[in-house]
């Protein structure tokens, strides 16, 4: 949607510069990940689990065509309506077009990074509607005016004291310093808002092919008042939600909210067969189901990367990740951050708008170590580099590095020359701080070493006749 | 060859082309320690770089170009053993990406895969060592690698034979499996991260309480040693090699 190419050095820098942002993730982050720690390791076959669900989403993606057919078929047999966009504008038109044929005004929203991705309440708000966030940190971000910073907690990296002052600038209310006494203030606004509402729109966290079942995991039980009170409900899925059976649901049940909350269930978990029926109580008269391509069909079909459309949005890989502990979401220019933004937003946007992101990681390993799909973030972010740089996107100083290194290093020869002129370099620029790059960005936080008279080459044939154990 | 027990007799001394040019000591301290574990240590002196640069920063033609190289310069080892984690984990385990358009060189590179060891991982694993008779009187924390603790799975391995070192008094380093920031050419493209995470690291090893900082890598420590001289820490960064050498 955007144009501009993504700077992930400056936004990033100028994250740093912020250090209560920095502090509050990082206090959510370790709490994140403390929980995540223990309730994974009383999984006996946690290992055994993530290959499991690796191999199902595998299968669906391979298969992507056949189970999203026979999702469309079974959701249209439960009394629901299927409707298929090829891209962001296309689903934005759908969904505009949706709620203006309702009559509908008021729109409440509930669990769609998918709508984040094809920036729908701009689209909606164009369309004369008032779109109301309701998950509690999305609606804290809508009002700010902001955009989450974080797959499953949008508002990480506010601090309370900044969502006391926003709510009382916003909703006139007192400065309130109580966690709790903020939920209930936004509890009261949502309540009213939720009962006014003509029409709920949702994510969907899996589709099942075999009965047409839309599942959301919550926590709030803010998706289930979106789903059941407004008389249309708009459910959006990228392609890649889909899974075969429900019998899958009990490992994706298991992993997601132990990766993603550290939590061993959800609150709330509500599965969704067509609209209400004949005799029941409550429910949406109409049920639409929004199922988007948005290049997800080209990443599918490519054999290296159609496994970063495994991904459950968990957000497990941003809660290890170092580097989107320190640039909260932001800095990665999409609504998808952290190891997997990495991957995914120069997938869908392309390499040419977002060639600093699979850079952005120094590959610690910590996302695809805790991945519960075990998606192999690491070796994705490795093959994008290869791409990137096979287009030749690169600074030149750069690829010149890259290009003598490699032509030194040929031969052991060249190697002892050039290590020799490189250890005299080292030795005139000691002490020094007005450098070229790279050694500017290297002496900006640290010293360069103090080279050695000689390599240990030189050194070797003594060490070798010297044959005991002291060298 | 190898001896009665089926312990390699003699190992390739893979010594990185950072501990060659920049830390040879590392590489002396490898050799002595490798003899006292009683294997004899050959150096290839046609040995450079194993491609780690340029394959981690995207520049993968010019990774496999040394890739083979360096299957051609160790190819003929008994074993391989090298004082870096981070080096051990590109040949283990990215080579046989690297290399999946070449069949012939990826089947070589499985192979040698399997005879690739980093030094404290081949020391403990391979030959059981335990006390090498080192003596190092100084309060040490360890700081394990991303590559140790991710790329080859090293847990106790250093722990085990820096337990057994006489007069070293072994702190815990908070924070163990965060990255100290080096991550290569991350280091300078995206240096202000890179230094964030440096400080973090350099406040924990602080923490601990150690006199020195240790690792199975040259590359995590020339950074963190780069941090704590331009804050004047007394901390001293020490190679693991270096220490099991000591006496």
């Amino acid at each position: 949607m955007r144009s501009v190419p993504i700077d992930f050095v400056r936004a990033s820098e100028a994250a740093l510069a912020d250090p209560v942002l920095h502090a509050s993730v990082r206090r959510a982050m370790v709490r994140f990940r403390d929980l995540q720690r223990a309730v994974i390791e009383e999984v006996p076959d946690w290992q055994a689990l993530r290959e499991h669900a690796h191999r199902v989403k595998m299968h669906t993606l391979a298969h992507l065509d056949r189970y999203l057919e026979q999702l469309d078929e079974r959701v249209t047999a439960a009394g629901g309506r299927v409707h298929w966009a090829r891209d962001a504008g296309e689903a934005q038109r759908i969904i505009a077009d949706l709620v203006r044929a309702r009559g509908g005004r008021a729109v409440v929203k509930s669990k769609s990074m998918t709508s984040e991705e094809i920036e729908l309440n701009t689209a909606l708000q164009a369309a004369g509607c008032q779109v109301v966030e309701t998950d509690l940190g999305e609606y804290l971000v809508q009002l700010a005016g902001d955009r989450p910073a974080h797959l499953i907690a949008p508002a990480i990296h506010r601090s309370t004291e900044e969502i006391a002052r926003l709510l009382a600038d916003r909703l006139g209310v007192p400065v309130h310093d109580d966690p709790a006494e903020l939920t209930r203030t936004v509890r009261r606004v949502l309540r009213r808002t939720f009962l006014s509402a003509d029409v709920g729109i949702t994510g969907v966290n899996f589709a099942v092919a075999e009965t047409g079942t839309l599942v959301i995991v919550e926590n709030e039980g803010n998706a289930r008042l979106t789903t059941t009170l407004p008389r249309m409900h708009i459910a959006l899925m990228g392609v890649e939600k889909v899974i075969p059976r429900l019998a899958d649901l009990a490992v994706f049940l298991t992993l997601l909210p132990r990766a993603a909350t550290g939590q061993r269930l959800s609150s709330y978990v509500s599965w969704i067969t067509g609209p209400r029926r004949p005799g029941e109580g409550d429910g949406p008269e109409e049920l639409h189901l929004v199922i988007l391509d948005n290049g997800r069909s080209g990443i599918a079909a490519d054999p290296v990367m159609a496994e970063a459309l495994a991904c459950i949005r968990c957000g497990a890989c941003l809660d290890v990740c170092p580097v989107f502990e320190r640039t909260a979401g932001h800095a990665y220019g999409s609504v998808y951050s952290g190891p997997i933004g990495a991957v995914i937003t120069p997938l869908l946007r392309g390499l040419d708008a977002a060639a600093q992101l699979p850079f952005a990681s120094s590959l610690c390993g910590a996302c695809g170590e805790i991945c519960p799909v075990r998606i192999d973030l690491p070796r994705l972010l490795l093959e994008l580099r290869a791409r990137v740089m096979s287009r030749g996107w690169s600074g030149p100083m750069e690829r010149m590095f890259v290009r003598g290194w490699t032509a030194v290093m040929a031969r052991a020869s060249r190697l002892r020359v050039a290590g020799r002129m490189a250890r005299w370099a080292l030795r005139a620029l000691q002490g020094r701080r007005v450098l070229p790059y790279p050694l500017s960005a290297w002496v900006r936080y640290r010293d360069l070493p103090a080279p050695p008279a000689d390599a240990f080459r030189d050194r070797w044939q003594k060490i070798r006749s010297s044959g005991g154990a002291q060298p | 060859m190898r001896d009665a027990s089926g312990r390699p007799g003699r190992v390739a001394l893979w010594v990185t082309c950072l501990v060659d040019q920049l830390f040879p000591q590392v590489g002396e301290a490898a050799v002595a320690v490798l003899r006292r574990a009683g294997v004899e240590v050959d150096v290839p002196l046609a040995q450079t770089c194993c491609g780690q640069v340029a394959f981690n920063d995207g520049f993968w033609p010019e990774a496999a170009r040394l890739a083979r190289k360096f299957l051609n310069d160790f190819g003929g080892a008994e074993a391989v053993v090298t004082p870096s984690a981070s080096c051990a984990t590109m040949v283990r385990e990215f080579y046989p990406l690297l290399l999946r358009d070449d069949p012939p060189a990826a089947v070589r590179a499985r192979d040698l895969a399997a005879r690739t060891y980093e030094l404290t991982e081949f020391l403990v694993d391979v030959l059981d060592a335990g006390d090498l008779g080192a003596r190092f009187p100084h309060r040490v924390t360890c700081h394990a690698s991303c590559h140790s603790l991710r790329g080859l799975r090293l847990r106790d391995q250093p722990l085990r034979l820096l337990r057994a070192v006489r007069g070293l008094e072994l702190r815990e380093l908070p924070g163990l499996e965060e990255c100290c920031g080096f991550g290569g050419m991350f280091a300078v493209t995206f240096a202000a991260l890179s230094g964030s995470m440096l400080h973090a690291k350099m406040a924990a090893v602080e923490a601990s309480g150690a006199e020195v900082v240790t690792s199975t890598d040259c590359s995590c420590l020339m950074h963190i040693a780069g941090g704590l001289s331009r804050r004047g820490s007394a901390v001293r960064a020490v190679h693991i090699a270096e220490i099991l050498a000591a006496r």
